[in-house]
């Protein structure tokens, strides 16, 4: 039942303000999460997406603005009368009851008969790859095992909106991006609509269908994960998703201008003269044979060479004295030919790499 | 091939030194308790075993069980006990919760004012009562003035006195590790049990309170076995109509200089206090008494 209606509610949020003195954790946030549909929150610390979804699971009571699941408003609601799944950072398994009785927890309020009950408790604890762990108590439960058993438990009783608060904050990093993948998976089999919170930008970047970015209160940029790496709205978005050089660049009408020379790009401009050229890391390329026709050529002075495995990062001057980074797979054969700090280098990037910005930090 | 053990005996040396030398740290501490509690108690039990011809006998025992009045000290003790635990929780375990809700300042203040009679002199609070209770104290005065009762009525020198002086006394030993195991309870249980569909109410009974039984138990049983033994409140607000067994440890000494039948009676709640300890911790683990946790 993936993205069928059925099993998932679309949710509307209209202009929610909350205010904490005078520090606004959310600005007249307006957003609409469709049916089904994975969307991730992702922001730094104290950026107001824990607050967003606070106020979606009904923690946190806005000062003013609507939320509907579906057609129903929603937004005076209590917690206990939402019927949404959550799991928490902190997991918040209870532990005084076994796994059986956490993930069965719901299913008893809802007074589901006593062998109903146990049919779903396992059938979700197999879902959640859990299968005959019932009877274990939670302090006997790893880190991942517990993780599991928060989802179990917030599915267990089919809810139509999931949300997650950090749900692998707490996790090392080989079994978050193994749980990464499967949570992925389990949204696709549920279809339920999933509202995620994350600081981390590569996880939001592995899982979302898409990404709201929030800062000061505000959703800077809603986007599929490519469009907002690719395409980012502003420097903010541009330099907390993924590493990026910016370049201060020149408009003069439909030209862009970067010391004297006009740059060749594919992408409308943006609609104003505040305009940065940004450099990703792995977009930029080493170019042995001198300058390349039909791409951006950069000159620049080889400053260091930092080798980190599976690719390397070459730091580089350019001629007005900025420093920009390439990153390059470690293959044998662009290692052996690796620039000597203090050599003279070309970097090129291509047209569709070569992305304009607006400068505005908001 | 072997392995290489160089520097095996060193270092095991210096293993049986550390061991040493953290022995003699923790050897006055040892001493005193050997000459503060364990002498003491001892002797105590030698004396409850000689009669009065300074012969081994039972009859301090003996006596014990043949006197009605014994008994009905025991049943005094337990009854007022009883009561003054019950009524702790009743009282105590609201005002934790109260507590343990309100922001870090409000709580602190709170704490304050539970704490400031807790190092306040047990005479000085036990004698405050008996002005404000007495016959033409505050309490009947200003009741009085307000038109609830006609005659002064007696609150003190009976059961009520005493036990409105104990619950006060006695309060902190239960609100603080109530208290402590409240804080402990993370934020999130409640949430996600309000998240799953659990109101208010039956989050409460079904996840915070069981989470704090820990705590509320090793408070109630702190405040019982303290009560057991407890003297001086008893004994000035209680006007000679409530008699424990340590008034009567008092009377058996100052008044007939029995020291046999003082002892036995301290063995006999010392032993009743032990077995008490002992079904408790068939309920809960009797650490949770002195880490105030689950």
């Amino acid at each position: 039942m993936s993205s069928d209606t059925k099993g998932a509610l679309p949710i509307t949020i209209r202009n929610v303000t909350k205010t904490y003195g005078k520090v606004h954790a959310l600005d007249d946030v307006s957003l609409d999460v469709r049916s089904g549909e994975f969307l991730t929150l992702l922001g730094p610390s104290g950026s107001g997406k824990t607050t967003l979804l606070m106020v979606l699971a009904g923690f946190t009571r806005p000062d003013c603005g609507s939320l509907k699941f579906g057609d129903r408003e929603v937004i005076r609601l209590a917690p206990h009368l939402r019927d949404v799944g959550m799991t928490f950072q902190s997991y918040a398994l209870f532990p005084h009851m076994t796994v059986n009785g956490n993930v069965g927890y719901p299913l008893r309020l809802r007074k589901v008969p006593k062998d109903e009950i146990a049919k779903r408790v396992e059938a979700a604890l197999e879902t959640v790859q859990l299968g005959g762990f019932g009877e274990r108590r939670i302090d006997q439960l790893s880190g991942g095992q517990r993780q599991r058993v928060a989802v179990a438990r917030a599915i267990v009783f089919e809810p139509r909106i999931l949300l997650m608060d950090e749900p692998l904050s707490a996790l090392d990093k080989k079994l978050r991006d193994q749980m990464q993948i499967e949570l992925r998976h389990l949204h696709e089999k549920l279809g339920m609509t999933t509202v995620y919170v994350t600081h981390d930008q590569r996880e939001a970047l592995t899982m979302s269908d898409r990404i709201a970015v929030v800062n000061f209160g505000r959703i800077m940029q809603l986007a599929t994960p490519r469009d907002l790496y690719e395409r980012p709205a502003n420097r903010f978005v541009a330099d907390f998703i993924g590493e990026s050089t910016f370049l201060k660049v020149i408009r003069q009408g439909g030209k862009v201008l970067y010391a004297g020379k006009p740059l060749k790009f594919h992408a409308d401009l943006p609609d104003t003269d505040n305009l940065l050229l940004m450099i990703r890391p792995e977009r930029i390329v080493l170019s042995p044979e001198g300058a390349r026709r039909g791409a951006n050529n950069f000159d620049a002075t080889a400053t260091e060479v930092v080798y980190q495995g599976d690719s390397f990062l070459l730091h580089a001057r350019l001629a007005d004295g900025h420093q920009i980074v390439m990153r390059g797979a470690a293959r044998g054969d662009r290692m052996s030919s690796m620039p000597a700090v203090g050599d003279s280098i070309v970097l090129t990037i291509a047209p569709e790499d070569t992305v304009l910005v607006d400068g505005a930090e908001a | 091939m072997t392995a290489a053990r160089t520097n095996e005996a060193g270092l095991r040396a210096d293993e049986r030194l550390e061991r040493l030398k953290l022995f003699g740290l923790s050897s006055p501490a040892i001493l005193l308790i050997l000459v503060v509690l364990v002498l003491p108690v001892g002797w105590l039990f030698y004396v409850s075993f000689v009669g009065a011809d300074g012969q081994f006998s039972l009859e301090n025992y003996e006596r014990m069980i043949a006197s009605k009045s014994y008994a009905r000290i025991f049943m005094t003790t337990f009854k007022v006990s009883f009561l003054t635990t019950a009524l702790c929780v009743l009282i105590g375990y609201p005002l934790a919760y109260f507590m343990s809700q309100m922001p870090e300042r409000i709580a602190n203040l709170c704490m304050i004012t539970v704490l400031l009679p807790f190092w306040t002199s047990l005479l000085v609070r036990t004698y405050a009562w008996l002005v404000l209770l007495q016959k033409r104290g505050l309490v009947n005065d200003w009741a009085i003035s307000l038109g609830l009762w006609d005659e002064p009525i007696k609150i003190v020198h009976n059961l009520n006195g005493t036990l409105i002086g104990m619950v006060h006394i006695m309060l902190p030993f239960l609100i603080l590790p109530v208290y402590g195991s409240m804080k402990a309870i993370d934020r999130d249980f409640m949430k996600a049990a309000s998240n799953l569909g659990a109101t208010p109410r039956h989050a409460f009974w079904s996840v915070f309170f069981p989470l704090t039984t820990p705590g509320l138990f090793a408070g109630a049983l702190m405040v019982f076995i303290l009560c057991l033994g407890f003297f001086v409140t008893p004994a000035v607000l209680g006007g000679g109509k409530v008699i424990m067994v340590s008034m009567k440890i008092v009377s058996n000494i100052e008044l007939f200089v029995n020291w046999g039948a003082a002892s036995a009676l301290g063995v006999v709640l010392l032993v009743l206090t032990f077995l008490i300890l002992w079904i408790a911790s068939r309920f809960l683990k009797l650490e949770s008494i002195t880490a105030g946790g689950h």
